[in-house]
């Protein structure tokens, strides 16, 4: 148990990356030995996340320093700077370990009869370790190099499981787009984490953060960084891949790949808050991350209006409802270095953020779910096409109803504790700010009300009078999320301060990380 | 000879190979050309890393029998070497799915070839 406790970090990383390799192999004596070996080795993965994040809770940060003598030896003797691989665990990355462990176990248990009887399912399961090996290494490492490995992973894995069916030319144009994004922001951040090596010699954040001197070259990297996250994170301007990318990608894909998206905004806090956020003024950069956010929930939610294909509807609301997550750490951003203010709604607004991050990641991977589930009945996913569905597949009809109000954020469902968490700090910090967020999210309830009204509601179309509800695996891994959802909304107050409250504490303490691994130098 | 090289000329071609990359991915609709863009920025990006551990004159930074003088950064080499390996992974998946765009479509303009729209 010490041992499991101790290098729970590493094997978090290193365990599915090696099941990825493994399922091809088993996959050759049956597909029920392949789903069995999965299921288990991430019942494994999901114990070990278990504990990690209760030990976590207790001691706050935990280093795990590879090939050291001891895991916490960050700095060995002699040096002045640390030299080894580390990965540095702090409350904000464990609580995107549990996000993105929750979403995967949720994914693979829903495509397990998804996929009954296509080909080629082990590559699919393959990919998806890969990509959940890739987010949580993005979430653990404490190295700018590993950074960039992790992102690139998660590029390669995401956009060959967007791709997946090669048979239909929309679904390798969506993996295209993802994959040429993801190659530019990658070399972007590749060229900034250079600019910093070439002033400090280091590639650990810690040891950057403890030396960076804000020169004209660190805010050109920070930019660099920046601009490379937003992409990743679909932020408007920069949105263009993403509703191509999650309208196609199959199964339980879609949540992954949404997934890996706020990653790359949990890449962009870690960043600002982390390496830039120690003494300068943040307003600016805080200001800039707001702008990214009303403009991705004022355009988003306008997009999504007017479609008529499903995914592409809900892939325009993730734009939208990630607006809302900028806009709460954007805030908490802009008023890093006023205590005062901090202390007021500063802090609050960063919780409202983080928070909505959690609860989007569950009831838009419940959304997409549900329509991938239509797709798999009736082979389409425009709107106008389907009607009276909740006939025939009622279960799905409720999750979707779930989702579909979590994201309007309507009481008693996650999506409200969250979104009135960010409306009432908001509101101390500009008024107009916290007002469009309440227009936007008026227009989220239209859309969604419109979309049910059109797929569910209504007499049964002829054609789709024998469809028959989805298999289980499906519905069980739908009714994770939205039990969750439910259970986020009922009990907000408990959910904030076990792990939403440390994650915000993590972020704006800048020196407790940089002290975990540069703690002995003088 | 060596000397009346400017020490900053790694720089300056690191910096042409980006101008020139980005220029061809955002102006150029053939596929198979966006692909070369990416190919020549991340060939930027390398030349720019590993130029910054470099030292003219220095000797390699093997340990063993290394006559006396300055060495090459090594640290930037290994990054090198990491991100070469992986843009290869990355170049060889986008020409794979350029293949399986054209058999669907019959072209490779980026305009042409599109189905999603909106």
């Amino acid at each position: 148990m010490e041992f499991l406790i101790t290098n729970s970090p590493a094997l978090i990383v290193a365990i599915p990356l090696v099941v990825a390799f493994i399922i091809p192999l088993i996959g050759r004596t049956g597909d029920k030995a392949r789903n069995t070996f999965m299921l288990a080795a991430f019942a494994l993965i999901s114990f070990l996340v278990a504990i990690l994040a209760v030990n976590i809770h207790s001691v706050g940060i935990r280093i795990y320093t590879f090939g050291a003598t001891t895991a916490d030896l960050a700095v060995p003797e002699h040096f002045i700077v640390p030299v080894r691989i580390i990965f540095e665990v702090d409350a904000m990355s464990m609580f995107m370990g549990i996000v993105v462990t929750t979403v995967t176990l949720a994914a693979l248990i829903y495509s397990l009869q998804f996929l009954k009887g296509q080909p080629r399912q082990a590559r699919f399961y393959s990919l998806m370790m890969l990509l959940y090996a890739a987010m949580m290494g993005l979430a653990f490492t404490g190295d700018m190099f590993n950074l960039f490995v992790f992102l690139e992973i998660a590029s390669i894995a995401g956009a060959a499981l967007a791709a997946y069916r090669t048979n239909l030319a929309d679904a390798v144009e969506g993996g295209f787009k993802y994959i040429v994004i993801s190659a530019i922001s990658a070399l972007m951040v590749l060229f900034a984490i250079g600019i910093l090596y070439s002033e400090y010699d280091v590639l650990s954040m810690a040891a950057i953060a403890h030396f960076i001197q804000y020169t004209h070259l660190d805010m050109i990297a920070l930019g660099l960084l920046g601009g490379a996250f937003v992409i990743k994170l679909a932020g408007v301007p920069l949105h263009m891949w993403a509703p191509d990318t999650y309208t196609v990608a199959p199964a339980g894909s879609t949540p992954m790949i949404l997934a890996a998206s706020y990653m790359s905004m949990y890449a962009l806090y870690r960043v600002t808050f982390t390496i830039y956020g120690g003494f300068i003024d943040t307003t600016a950069i805080g200001w800039a991350v707001i702008i990214v956010g009303l403009l991705s929930m004022f355009v988003g939610v306008m997009m999504a209006v007017h479609q008529t294909d499903i995914k592409r509807m809900m892939a325009y609301h993730a734009i939208s409802q990630g607006g809302y997550m900028l806009l709460g750490v954007g805030v908490g951003l802009a008023v890093l270095a006023d205590p005062v203010a901090l202390r007021a709604f500063g802090q609050a607004a960063m919780e409202g953020g983080i928070f909505h991050l959690i609860n989007h990641v569950f009831y838009k991977a419940l959304l997409f779910m549900t329509a991938e589930a239509i797709f798999l009945r009736i082979g389409t996913r425009d709107t106008n096409k389907m009607g009276g569905l909740a006939r025939n597949m009622k279960w799905t009809a409720g999750f979707f109803i779930i989702g579909a109000l979590a994201i309007a954020g309507i009481p008693p469902f996650n999506g409200f504790a969250s979104k009135l968490l960010i409306y009432e700090s908001v509101l101390k910090f500009n008024p107009v700010l916290a007002i469009i967020a309440m227009f936007v999210s008026l227009v989220t309830l239209a859309s969604f009300a419109k979309v049910f009204y059109s797929a569910f509601t209504g007499a049964p179309m002829p054609a789709y009078k024998q469809v028959k509800e989805v298999p289980k695996s499906l519905i069980i891994g739908m009714s994770i999320l939205a039990v969750l959802c439910i259970f986020f909304g009922l009990f907000p107050g408990l959910i904030v301060n076990n792990i939403v409250a440390p994650a915000t504490n993590a972020l704006i303490n800048h020196a407790g990380y940089v002290n975990a691994v540069m703690g002995a130098v003088p | 000879m060596t000397e009346y090289i400017p020490a900053n000329f790694p720089f300056l071609a690191a910096a042409l190979l980006i101008g020139i990359a980005f220029y061809i991915i955002l102006f150029r609709r053939n596929l198979i050309k966006l692909i070369m863009g990416i190919a020549m920025l991340s060939s930027g990006v390398n030349l720019f890393i590993v130029a910054l551990g470099y030292r003219i004159g220095a000797n390699a930074p093997i340990y063993t029998d290394v006559p006396p003088g300055p060495m090459v950064l090594s640290v930037p080499q290994a990054l090198t070497l990491t991100s070469i390996v992986i843009n290869v992974a990355v170049l060889a998946l986008m020409l794979t799915m350029i293949i399986h765009t054209y058999r669907h479509t019959g072209d490779i303009d980026s305009e042409k070839s599109r189905k999603l729209k909106g």
